[in-house]
């Protein structure tokens, strides 16, 4: 995806974390399309996740603060088109998300045969066997299914492939 | 996808295409906003943890789609309008909602049988709106749908459950069925601007729709051994702003916040 991101802005980006999963931050998230600087003014383009996503919000709250403490001003425009797929999701943060407990999404087709027709494919992020089974196609937040794993009984959610 | 037509650059610059851009939105979007409702309803009452968090899902889904319909509105209208304005502060016959999303939960037989009734109709709709002329409603098609095949596949999965189930569970989805099929007809009714939209390009034509709409309904109930019931007389009213007894009580409780302490934000 074409992103346009002044790299001076990144430390102040990646302070801002996802409030729902706090271990990604919104580089990592890749909900930052666009940051410019202009003058003491920075001007971002975020895309949402899902449309009811309530972190949007408090994403945007959050970018307004972290650049308020390092003396900008931000106008923030969310942007919808093209919408958000979880391939923005960076290497580093599917590493966090896997660290953290939440299962990264898998590509599309592995996806649908995990939620739809319950292949067992989803691997169990505390021991990592894919002896898994899905719990439930919705889960605590609108991005996660919930999982579990029939080896080491692991409950965990896994985050769904969205594109 | 790309659109079908071309919209003409000047065509929002006409008063009246506008009006009608606006018209349509609200009946498309007042579904999103009431079904939305309705399951909120139900937060901390599904019969178990993992019905309970999908319904609330579902409704989140439904309201974060609503609201990029009614700031679109809000954009259109230009003025001090805003999204809370519209889903909060209008009259009962101001809202275009179907008749079916407002009928209430009855039990989880009726939650999930309104769901399935509106969400294979939702997921055709949005497929064909991603063709619209309108570049606006070609993204949010584009974004919604994603969501929607979720929650067909949700609900689709419990009416073959239910339907397929026990004998007690069969029979009250089968009576659900019965009551809910008659508002099933008005989802594919066209209005003025429906039809002012469809001849510029931005809106499909549902009617096209229609059959494979009660093809593919039909076949899943006989998959859960329900039975598609037989009426002569379908309900309608709702897209003219005309509802049932149970609409005045969903906004009493959906705008009484907004009503005490105007103006405050969600």
């Amino acid at each position: 995806m074409d992103v346009n991101i002044d790299k001076e802005l990144l430390p102040i980006l990646e302070s801002v974390k996802d409030p729902e999963i706090p271990v990604l931050n919104v580089i990592d998230l890749g909900v930052i399309r666009e940051a410019q600087r202009d003058g003491q003014k920075v001007h971002i383009k975020l895309t949402s996740t899902y449309s009811g996503c309530p972190a949007m919000d408090v994403i945007g709250d959050d970018l307004e603060r972290a650049f308020a403490k390092a003396g900008y001003q931000t106008n923030i425009a969310l942007v919808m088109s093209p919408p958000w797929t979880t391939d923005w999701i960076t290497e580093r943060g599917r590493q966090a998300l896997e660290k953290y407990g939440v299962a990264a999404p898998l590509e599309e087709s592995a996806d649908k045969a995990a939620l739809l027709d319950g292949e067992k494919v989803v691997a169990c992020t505390n021991c990592g066997s894919k002896n898994t089974r899905l719990v439930s196609q919705f889960g605590s937040t609108a991005c996660k299914a919930m999982f579990q794993c029939n080896d080491c009984q692991e409950p965990f959610d896994y985050f769904k492939c969205l594109k | 996808m790309k659109p079908i037509k071309e919209l003409n650059p000047t065509f929002l610059t006409q008063e009246e295409n506008k009006e009608h851009l606006i018209n349509y939105l609200l009946e498309t979007a007042d579904n999103y906003l009431i079904l939305g409702q309705r399951l909120g309803e139900l937060c901390g009452h599904g019969p178990n943890l993992e019905p309970d968090i999908a319904i609330t899902n579902i409704s989140l889904d439904l309201l974060g789609q609503v609201r990029s319909f009614y700031q679109y509105i809000a954009q259109l209208k230009a003025n001090q309008t805003t999204e809370d304005d519209i889903a909060f502060l209008r009259k009962e016959r101001e809202y275009k909602n179907v008749l079916l999303v407002e009928q209430p939960n009855t039990d989880f037989g009726y939650v999930i049988v309104r769901q399935y009734f509106f969400d294979v109709y939702n997921r055709m709709f949005l497929n064909a709106l991603q063709q619209s002329a309108d570049e606006t409603l070609r993204s949010l098609a584009f974004k919604g749908i994603k969501e929607a095949a979720y929650h067909e596949r949700f609900s689709g999965d419990w009416l073959k459950r239910l339907g397929d189930g026990t004998e007690e569970s069969h029979h009250r989805v089968q009576q659900a069925v019965d009551d809910l099929w008659i508002y099933t007809d008005e989802l594919f009714h066209s209005t003025a601007s429906s039809k002012a939209m469809m001849e510029a390009g931005v809106a499909p034509d549902m009617l096209q729709l229609r059959e494979y709409y009660y093809e593919k309904v039909e076949q899943l109930l006989e998959t859960a051994t329900l039975k598609v019931p037989e009426v002569e007389y379908f309900q309608k009213g709702g897209k003219k702003g005309m509802h049932s007894e149970y609409m005045g009580r969903i906004l009493a409780e959906m705008q009484y916040m907004q009503r005490t302490y105007p103006n405050s934000r969600w």
